[in-house]
């Protein structure tokens, strides 16, 4: 029963929770940047407004890609709050992100495509830290279910400590953060205008948005299965957790500048094969 | 301001300034004047964009990509012509290649003279395009309301 709630919950609650993250995430890199900066709802007032623009789309496809976009992103979340298994989760992910790409390339446009070859690199280099953070919750829980994860007895952060710090370095290039914003960024100071987005506008980009609310989330909802255990308590440490990782995420955002997709793959895949493979083999020998 | 656009993203175009205007539109983005916190962002895609922001005179070269930035960009939509050679084409008004201020080639809703605009005069002529970009969404609004019925 509590499963199906937290579905629903997650369904209909988590626009309303990432569009203020989003609010909140401006206001204080605004703050970072002595500015008064935009309301906390200026997000919601985005979309509202691209929803009561006239319709325009490059190509007609562009409509049903990045509708499935969506409905897949939604259908990661709801799998992950009704407890089946993580892996599975972050394989529909994937798929997600794969309308996405053909989203970027149905339309002729250069800088949308290289945003779109991009976004591909970008998930072929977080893709080794996900699944590491899967096998990670395995061979500390016993389980992929995220069900049986959450009901373990100790929090998986004690025992994944490197697979942590692995997936929250993924975390800026999934949230589209500086300095690893090379898809498309979310200021408007980019080399390749608006890269992915460049030819999704009005209510498109609405659906865009929305989507990206989702997947946030979705990611902080994993980040915070980490130190979720049976004890209830433990739900507060997770708020905790998520929203220093928040702030962690805007921080790096605001001190730091794009890199070339070389030094972002380099970089990653030191961190993370480094970080959770020491963890992994030190997991292996005490378990 | 209540009910209407509350965030206006802009789509900034350099037609021949002489980058001061430029400057100054910028300077609207700082900590000083900071206009994100009217939701303003400075949007460089035309396709995401409200409001048009140009800069200095069209000449013969640039005619056609003004155009069809204009084009490109979704109803409603505003222009904002800033700085004295964008509303009449200034001190290059009898220049060769010069055609005149935006006005020539597309219709132009509001004009901050100055030469360079001051960022005071910027932010309320976009207040003002702001105004103009309403009634355009109640049109709009009426008008697809219209077609369904």
């Amino acid at each position: 029963m509590i499963r199906i709630i937290l579905t629903i919950c997650y369904i209909l609650l988590a626009p309303l929770i990432g569009g203020l993250l989003d609010g909140l995430d401006r206001k204080i890199s605004a703050k970072m940047q002595r500015r008064v900066g935009p309301p906390l709802l200026q997000p919601f007032y985005d979309v509202s407004k691209l929803l009561t623009k006239r319709e325009t789309a490059v190509t007609k496809s562009q409509n049903f890609l990045l509708i499935s976009y969506m409905v897949l992103m939604i259908l990661t979340g709801a799998m992950f709050f009704s407890g089946t298994d993580i892996l599975m989760c972050f394989f529909v992910m994937s798929t997600a992100a794969t309308f996405l790409y053909f989203a970027g390339v149905v339309t002729s446009s250069p800088y949308a495509s290289i945003g779109a070859q991009r976004e591909l690199l970008s998930m072929m280099i977080y893709e080794p830290a996900v699944l590491f953070a899967c096998v990670g919750f395995y061979l500390a829980t016993g389980s992929f279910n995220v069900a049986d994860i959450a009901r373990s007895s100790d929090s998986a952060i004690m025992y994944l400590p490197g697979f942590f710090i692995a997936f929250v370095f993924i975390l800026t290039i999934k949230m589209r953060k500086s300095p690893f914003d090379l898809a498309t960024s979310h200021h408007p100071n980019q080399e390749i205008v608006k890269g992915i987005t460049s030819d999704i506008g009005t209510k498109n980009l609405a659906i865009f948005t929305v989507t990206e609310w989702y997947e946030n989330v979705f990611l902080m909802a994993v980040v915070s299965l980490f130190v979720v255990n049976k004890n209830p308590i433990s739900i507060v440490v997770a708020l905790v957790v998520v929203l220093l990782v928040y702030f962690l995420e805007i921080l790096i955002d605001n001190a730091s500048a794009r890199v070339k997709w070389q030094t972002m793959l380099k970089t990653t895949w030191v961190v993370t094969l480094f970080t959770a493979g020491v963890n992994l083999i030190i997991l292996m020998i005490i378990k | 301001m209540g009910k209407g656009l509350k965030s206006p993203w802009l789509l900034h175009y350099d037609g021949s300034s002489c980058n001061g205007c430029d400057i100054e539109v910028l300077a609207c983005l700082t900590p000083v004047y900071d206009a994100e916190r009217l939701g303003v962002m400075n949007t460089g895609d035309p396709l995401q964009a409200d409001i048009l922001v140009i800069t200095g005179g069209v000449n013969a070269q640039n005619e056609a990509t003004v155009k069809q930035l204009y084009e490109q960009m979704a109803d409603p939509k505003v222009v904002v012509a800033i700085g004295v050679c964008a509303c009449t084409g200034g001190v290059f008004k009898e220049c060769y290649n010069i055609k005149g201020g935006v006005d020539t080639t597309i219709p132009v809703d509001v004009y901050v003279p100055g030469c360079a605009a001051r960022p005071q005069a910027i932010i309320d002529g976009i207040l003002k395009g702001i105004e103009i970009y309403n009634q355009r969404a109640e049109a709009l609004e009426r008008e697809l309301e219209g077609g369904i019925a």
